[in-house]
């Protein structure tokens, strides 16, 4: 599904050269759900984002599902980011003006699915999170955990090959956290490929997979008997 | 493209800050606003003045005989001539495109002795010896019977054509006037007709007191021989008697004997020339109005593509969502020119229909109060209406345009950082 090979990523401020990601290399298969661990300042998110298309390495090779991803245009990543992935963000990042079923149907209406087909569908994956009520909602009036499932049914609403989360439990407490994981694996239990960017343990081996990156390399890619979150809820 | 989902998001932008969309709409209504009302001013001056002109073959210009100022070809100066039927004949013969040349003689004038009576009513009036295609060239409106026509002036025939004013002078009130006999100087003629000519302020008067008589009539009548006192010639459309007014004037000195370098000896008065004249200076007025409605127009442009600017920058997050979402950069760029276009065409749109009102308004004030001197009718024609809205469109677009590139230039990996 994946595979990265000797990725770079350093950004420059002013003099100073931050060398970021300093030769990553590996490789997720289809079905996988992978937490990415490592402390605050790591890359993780410089390495998620540039998986996810929002940033570009500096050098490497980067191929998602066989087709290799470079040379990016602004038009041809939005086409990519659209058709092959789904981003859950820790601050949610939902529009405000816009009701829950309206964020969830968004990437569907940048894919110019017509308005009926695409009503449904975005109501299909609310439901499938347990927020069919909360459907005309805006977000002001949703709860954290509320917010994130929405942001996880806009994510899997285009039906993505591959979904980014960035710290997905980084903004709530752990019962909803739990929830939200528990949410994750059922859909990796349908076969979803998924990445979790966590610095929490207990997140983490909630995964069936830990890459830990230390100072821009993995320092450690752990297989890990997967904890149900179900269990805590 | 202009799908409901677009307008929908395009009005929940836009309404988001009703006060602040409403300020900025403020700026583009005001120049639209000033633009119409610039211009309808200037319409309405320029209706008033070339009313003035009234229906008059603008295209004309009159020519009359003065006393020589040089000496030629052994003939005196101060010389006192008259044009001849002749200088007519020549005058068709070698100037192309004129489209009607009337010569014409002329009794009494200005406080004239009293010179043409019916029975125990006298009066003083202009009598004028005419051929028919003088009506295109000073216009009337015949209110009874006819005017001049060709066979009056091939049998000489005795007929006149009144004014109203004459009419109200020589004749009671709801007399019959056609067919009955005035005497013009001893002569009787027989009145065909009546006319009324539009009131020219200054010499409305005048203008209703003349005396219409065939030319042929006349200069039998009066002894005129073959002179000519005054000319009117038209030149045809396309055509500009300003052009032709050289040669026709030198081929009248040519027949006359009149020295080449004389200007003072044949007087002339172009009215293509002083029309032209007003003509440019209302081209002048609706330049200015022009560049003065499209400056305030300009600044109200400005502060659309601020607030667009400040709306693209409130939204950066946003905008970060949705290009991670995978939404097109010019579909986002789009959607915002759209917005500034909203804005400008909606604004301006409602400055035009104010100022349609406000036009409006001022037509029913002039209607009710009376005509005012010189100022009729202020109006914007349809054109203006449809340059203005091309005028803002192309500014919405123009408008809109750096906020559309400053939206899509934030990559969205920036757009999207937590701070
Ligand atoms: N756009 C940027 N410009 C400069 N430095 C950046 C930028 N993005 C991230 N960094 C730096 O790169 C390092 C890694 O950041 P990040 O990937 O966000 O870490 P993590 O997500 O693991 O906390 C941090 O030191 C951060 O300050
Ligand atoms: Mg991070």
């Amino acid at each position: 599904m994946i595979e990265i090979k000797d990725l770079h990523k350093s950004y420059t401020m002013g003099s100073n050269v931050l060398h970021v990601l300093k030769g990553i290399n590996f490789k997720a298969e289809d079905g996988e759900l992978v937490a990415i661990m490592g402390s605050s300042g790591s890359g993780k998110s410089t390495l998620l984002n540039i998986l996810g298309m929002l940033d570009e390495a500096d050098s490497g090779e980067y191929t998602l599902d066989g087709v290799p991803i470079r040379d990016l245009t602004e038009t041809k990543a939005a086409k990519y980011r659209n058709k092959f992935l789904g981003f859950v963000f820790q601050s949610f990042n939902l529009i405000n003006y816009k009701n829950a079923l309206e964020n969830v149907a968004l990437p569907l209406y940048y894919q110019r699915m017509p308005r009926k087909e695409r009503h449904d569908k975005a109501m299909k994956y609310l439901e499938q999170v347990g927020l069919k009520e909360w459907a005309h909602h805006l977000p002001s009036e949703l709860s954290g955990g509320q917010k994130q499932r929405v942001a996880i049914a806009r994510a899997m609403a285009a039906e993505p090959k591959l979904l980014l989360a960035d710290e997905p439990t980084g903004a709530l407490d752990s019962t909803t956290s739990y929830e939200v994981m528990d949410l994750i694996q059922k859909i990796n239990d349908a076969g979803n490929t998924i990445l979790v960017v966590t610095h929490e343990e207990d997140i983490a081996h909630m995964c069936k997979r830990i890459i830990h990156l230390r100072d821009g390399v993995i320092v450690k890619d752990e297989k890990v008997e997967q904890v149900r979150a179900s269990a805590y809820v | 493209m202009f799908n409901r989902d677009r307008w929908k998001e395009i009005l929940e932008v836009l309404s988001s800050n009703w006060f602040r969309t409403l300020l900025t709409a403020f700026g583009v209504f005001w120049g639209i606003l000033i633009l119409i009302i610039l211009l309808a001013a200037g319409k309405g001056l320029e209706n008033g003045i070339k009313s003035d002109f009234g229906d008059i073959a603008t295209n004309t210009m009159f020519m009359w005989s003065r006393n020589t100022t040089k000496a030629y070809k052994g003939l005196p100066n101060n010389r006192s001539y008259s044009f001849k039927l002749e200088d007519v004949t020549a005058i068709k013969d070698h100037v192309p495109h004129l489209r009607f040349i009337s010569p014409r003689n002329q009794l009494g004038g200005f406080r004239g002795a009293n010179n043409v009576v019916r029975g125990i009513k006298t009066g003083a009036f202009n009598v004028y010896g005419d051929y028919p295609e003088i009506i295109n060239q000073d216009p009337m409106t015949i209110t009874s019977g006819r005017f001049i026509n060709h066979s009056d002036i091939a049998d000489k025939r005795k007929v006149a054509i009144i004014g109203e004013g004459v009419r109200t002078s020589l004749y009671d009130v709801g007399e019959d006037v056609m067919g009955s006999y005035i005497k013009i100087q001893g002569v009787n003629f027989m009145v065909v007709g009546t006319y009324k000519k539009k009131a020219n302020d200054g010499d409305g008067e005048e203008g209703q007191n003349q005396i219409f008589i065939p030319f042929t009539t006349f200069s039998q009548a009066f002894n005129r021989g073959n002179d000519v006192g005054w000319m009117a010639i038209t030149a045809m459309d396309g055509h500009s008697i300003s052009d032709l007014k050289e040669r026709i004037i030198a081929i009248v000195k040519e027949n006359r004997k009149i020295h080449p370098d004389d200007t003072r000896a044949v007087g002339y008065f172009d009215l293509y020339e002083q029309y032209n004249r007003v003509e440019s200076l209302f081209a002048a007025m609706k330049l200015i109005a022009y560049f003065v409605g499209i400056l305030v127009l300009l600044s109200g442009i400005i502060g659309v593509s601020n607030i667009m600017l400040i709306v693209v920058k409130e939204r950066t997050k946003e905008i970060g969502i949705r290009r991670a979402l995978g939404e097109d950069p010019w579909s986002i760029r789009k959607q915002i020119l759209m917005e500034s276009i909203f804005l400008t065409l909606f604004s301006g749109m409602a400055g035009i229909v104010f100022g349609a009102l406000f036009i409006y308004g001022v037509n029913t004030l002039l209607e009710l109060n009376g005509p005012v001197d010189m100022f009729i009718n202020p109006s914007v024609s349809l054109g203006v209406v449809t340059g203005a809205m091309v005028i803002l469109i192309v500014s919405g677009l123009l408008a809109g345009f750096i906020p559309a590139q400053s939206a899509i230039r934030v990559r969205p990996i920036e757009a999207l950082r937590n701070d």
